[in-house]
């Protein structure tokens, strides 16, 4: 299947599900900030990674998913937990990437100039997201 | 507090953009990549530079890196309970929480620590 973009899906997004993100969002980077100051960056920096969009997204499509298949008269239970597994499994090979990002970070962060290191750790994230989803693709 | 506060809305900004993007993409896998962007870090790393330094945010990549296999850890098992198990994505992806912080504090602890 080729990538789509479906802008539809935002017209069934409710103003509290916005909320619900953005809130979970910032109160895991404000947290991150706190802990890092209280027990250092080593333990703060673990909350860098910390899964945030996906718990919210899992419940979202879910909702999405089976909504569309009652509207067709049909039940969308089983289509809503698939549709949620393939969501997460392409979150687990994103994780790779941001193991990249974290690495392109790592090392080249205090030797070289540092928002060029974030842009160029973030195009890693992508690239290497995207091949790996693509092979997994070409595998499977 | 002010910081407290600028984090919270960027962070917020972050996550709700990379959600959006996780939204409108086909096919899920494809959308899912989004749930694994570095949202947090994208957020926090530009402040920690500028008020603690680079050697700092470093040390907090460094443990990014170990909490990024945990997030492998915890998106296969989500991904694995839902295509077998008849759980609710809600509990499902909070249960698993404890996996991604088991994981992630077990390898600080042992590798980092």
């Amino acid at each position: 299947m080729l990538v789509q973009i479906d802008f539809s899906i935002l017209k069934e997004t409710r103003w509290y599900q916005v909320a619900v993100r953005f809130c979970s969002g910032g109160l895991v980077t404000a947290a991150t900030g706190l802990i890092a100051q209280k027990y250092g960056p080593g333990v703060g920096g673990l909350f860098l990674a910390f899964p945030a969009i996906l718990p919210a997204s899992a419940t979202l499509i879910e909702k999405h998913e089976r909504e569309r298949k009652e509207q067709a008269g049909l039940s969308g239970t089983v289509r809503a937990r698939q549709a949620v597994g393939l969501d997460a499994a392409g979150a687990a090979m994103g994780s790779v990437g941001l193991f990249v990002f974290a690495w392109v970070i790592c090392k080249f962060v205090p030797t070289h100039q540092p928002y060029l290191v974030i842009a160029v750790a973030t195009l890693c994230w992508m690239i290497v997201s995207l091949l790996i989803w693509h092979m997994r693709k070409r595998i499977l | 507090m002010t910081e407290i506060l600028i984090r919270f809305i960027i962070g917020g900004v972050s996550v709700s953009f990379f959600s959006l993007l996780g939204d409108i993409f086909k096919p899920k896998s494809f959308a899912g990549l989004f749930g694994a962007a570095p949202s947090v870090a994208l957020a926090t790393l530009a402040l920690t530079i500028s008020k603690e330094g680079t050697h700092y945010a470093a040390i907090e990549a460094k443990s990014m890196m170990l909490a990024a296999v945990a997030f492998l850890i915890y998106a296969s098992c989500v991904s694995w309970t839902m295509m077998r198990h008849k759980h609710s994505a809600l509990f499902v992806a909070s249960a698993f929480l404890g996996v991604w912080a088991a994981a992630a504090f077990g390898l600080w602890y042992i590798i980092l620590k």
